[in-house]
């Protein structure tokens, strides 16, 4: 029985173990923090894109949506020599810190943020361009309006985002060093148990991750259903 | 509107603050995941931070990226298992000092019906001879850490090279390259400290175990102030010589795993 | 008329309106030429429809006319120092996806109208439109004719000196024709030039001041309304008031 993988997440869940909570904690905050700032600069990043008109415009756009496939390793080793003591950055001293396991995500999800925007933006403005114009509207006045029009769009774009963010583990570990109390999320406990051959913790580990994405979904989908209802 | 934004800001401050809570006397040790995986840490550091009131975060990786960590400045002290490195660190001017701290050892392990009597052997030669000779399947970490570089060099002494379909590099953690052995009912390499406190041992039994050179030496470091003037090398100072001193020798001695002592000190 | 709108209907009525001219305009999409070369002025008070088969350049002309496409030939010029205010009502009224109420004031924050001037704007605008009832409506979620009005709502909160209407009423049912056909009375006793095209010869009866005739990408006829219905002049346009099948 407690070798099972769901007994192993339910009895994790119902006996409130601290150190389980401090790691859920640490990883809704880290991911939360990171899709938030990622959507601050993606999302106007995105609308830009699909707004102006520029040469390189076509790359910008091809290399965008290469990016959302980036591998978290690979933007976590970018991130290692850019925070560590010997790279740029390294004066911050924030390797090894939840801080630099923000900026990683933020890496990983800003390419998906700004990609997807770009196309939901874009396609909006087809369809809106000609009244814009009309209303004498400037481009850099279309960004707000196009970018709260496609709200509903853009919170599939921001749950996706956090999708990637909540699941990677290759650059948290990275950046973050899986440090017991520090800077252990889900996924790197996950990999952790995985290592010392406890598989039904790793699995019921798994599974509240799961849990906790469905929730966070869940709750952004009821969200949006009751906002479309009343707003259109 | 004007709400959504106070409320996006309170949310900001908040997770600023959770990040800075942490703000205490701390130090980052770059060590090996058989520290880690076989609970050693969670055991000693308590005594160490009770003895001074310094915390010790662990960052556990291959002992070659251990060395790498530290050789950028991103760690303030280093616990390995790869004594030639370690001298070698010291010559290379980035560590001042190394210590043994303690030794475990390296032990075979392997499918309990033993294909290549292994555990009949005399010698860690003669058993890893016997593996290649039987070409029966063995799981090497193949990640430049402290265990697969002493893994080479034991396949060199017993005078063969591991080469051929049944030798197989995984690029994994010691508890990874167990599981991997464990579905393919390999023989493996490990230190005894992972294997003993590990959980998914399926038809994988100790074979063979004792010889002295499968001893498996632990070093402290300190790291130079010359070459990352920026590190906690007071407090690492501390951490390093309370490892070597009679407490922490002690403490590590203490560490047991299901009544078996996994750690042996041996400071000078 | 709210006491609001009243200085700015004063000065868009006041001043004599806005003449539009187009000197040896042509407007072609890869290489082919869509619209022109034509020549024209649009003065007196109007309004003016625009009329002429499908395909005619109906439309094109409306948004050559409006700015929102440029000529490939030839130029578009106003009276007067400065381009008029304008708006345009299109066929598919293109309306954004929040509320009715929140659509007129998104056009009158784009226009710099102060931010406390909005709101009771917008509801008077939604009043004089019939459309009080569904304010907070989503605008999407309206019927068909209740999105036209919306779309000329947010033109009356604008107070164009020349509103421009494409096709309004095609996809309409009669009681919504009859309320736009309306609303486009209102605003030209306001002051308002307004500019329409349509292939109903029925309501250009009812509307036009003048008529300018297209086929063929031409402009075939420029003339006062009661010209245009009694005694066309070019065969297209005879044909056309006739009730032929014109190309």
């Amino acid at each position: 029985m407690e070798n099972n993988a769901f007994y192993v997440a339910l009895s994790l869940l119902l006996n409130f173990d601290a150190s389980l909570y401090q790691i859920v904690a640490l990883s809704l905050q880290v991911s939360l923090l990171a899709v938030l700032i990622a959507a601050v600069l993606g999302f106007p990043l995105g609308a830009a894109v699909a707004l102006w008109r520029f040469p390189g415009r076509g790359a910008v756009i091809v290399v965008l949506n290469a990016l959302m496939g980036l591998p978290p390793v690979v933007a976590g080793l970018m991130v290692y020599l850019l925070l560590s003591r010997a790279g740029p950055l390294g004066e911050w001293g924030l390797l090894f810190t939840p801080g630099a396991m923000v900026i990683a995500q933020v890496v990983l999800v800003l390419p998906i943020l700004a990609a997807l925007s770009r196309q939901k933006v874009e396609e909006m403005l087809g369809e809106y361009r000609e009244q814009f114009v009309s209303l004498g509207m400037s481009r850099a006045r279309m960004m707000p309006t196009l970018l709260w029009d496609a709200r509903f769009a853009l919170l599939t774009v921001l749950l996706a985002g956090f999708g990637r963010a909540s699941a990677e583990v290759g650059a948290v570990m990275m950046v973050g060093g899986n440090i017991d109390g520090v800077t252990r999320v889900m996924t790197t406990a996950i990999v952790l148990e995985t290592g010392k051959g406890n598989l039904p913790l790793a699995l019921g580990l798994g599974i509240v991750l799961l849990t906790l994405v469905m929730l966070i979904n869940a709750a952004a989908y009821l969200l949006g259903e009751l906002t479309r209802r009343r707003t259109g | 509107m004007k709400k959504t934004l106070n409320l996006v800001l309170a949310g900001v401050t908040t997770l600023g603050l959770a990040f800075s809570a942490h703000a205490e006397d701390y130090i980052t040790l770059a060590s090996t995941t058989s520290t880690e995986n076989s609970g050693l840490f969670d055991s000693i550091l308590p005594k160490f931070k009770d003895a001074t009131g310094i915390d010790v975060r662990v960052v556990a990786v291959g002992t070659g990226q251990a060395f790498e960590i530290a050789r950028r400045g991103d760690a303030d002290s280093l616990l390995v298992h790869d004594t030639a490195g370690e001298k070698r660190f010291v010559e290379n001017g980035y560590a001042t000092e190394r210590a043994d701290v303690m030794y475990n050892d390296f032990v075979l392990i392997g499918p309990a019906d033993d294909p290549a009597n292994i555990s009949e052997a005399e010698s860690a030669a003669e058993a890893f001879a016997a593996i290649a000779e039987a070409e029966a399947p063995f799981a090497s970490r193949g990640d430049d850490s402290g265990t697969n570089r002493a893994e080479l060099r034991l396949w060199e002494n017993a005078g063969v090279k591991p080469d051929g379909d049944w030798y197989r590099e995984l690029g994994s953690g010691m508890g990874q390259t167990l599981n991997t052995a464990a579905a393919m009912d390999a023989y493996v390499m490990s230190d005894r400290a992972t294997w003993v406190a590990f959980e998914n041992p399926q038809n994988l039994k100790l074979l063979f175990a004792g010889d002295e050179s499968m001893f498996n030496q632990y070093g402290s470091l300190l790291l130079s102030e010359e070459k990352h003037p920026h590190l906690k090398h007071d407090l690492a100072k501390q951490w390093h010589h309370w490892l070597i001193s009679e407490d922490g020798q002690q403490a590590i001695a203490d560490f047991k795993v299901d009544g078996q002592q996994l750690f042996f000190p041996n400071a000078k | 008329m709210t006491s609001l709108n009243a200085p700015r209907l004063a000065s868009s009525a006041l001043l004599s309106p806005p003449s539009l001219s187009f000197q040896g305009v042509t407007y072609s999409h890869e290489e082919k030429v869509l619209l022109g070369p034509c020549s024209f002025t649009l003065d007196g008070i109007g309004p003016t429809l625009v009329m002429g088969p499908n395909g005619a350049g109906k439309s094109l002309l409306l948004r050559l006319a409006h700015g929102l496409l440029s000529p490939s030939q030839g130029r578009v010029t106003w009276s007067g120092d400065r381009k008029p205010r304008q708006a345009m009502v299109f066929q598919q009224p293109v309306l954004l996806r929040r509320s009715a109420v929140a659509n007129l004031i998104h056009a009158l924050a784009v226009n710099n109208v102060p931010r406390r001037e909005r709101g009771k704007l917008a509801f008077d605008a939604l009043d004089r439109f019939g459309l009080s009832a569904c304010a907070r409506t989503p605008a999407r979620v309206l019927s068909g004719g209740q999105q036209q009005r919306l779309a000329l709502a947010r033109a009356w909160v604008l107070s164009p000196q020349v509103l421009f209407l494409d096709e309004p009423t095609s996809a309409l049912d009669p009681a919504a024709i009859k309320a736009v056909e309306a609303a486009v009375r209102e605003f030209h006793q306001r002051g308002t030039r307004i500019v329409m095209t349509t292939h109903d010869i029925h309501q250009a009866r009812r509307l036009a001041g003048d008529v300018l005739f297209l086929s063929g990408g031409k402009v075939r006829e420029h003339t006062s309304a009661d010209a245009f219905f009694n005694a066309p002049v070019s065969r297209e346009a005879q044909a056309f008031v006739a009730g032929e099948l014109v190309e």
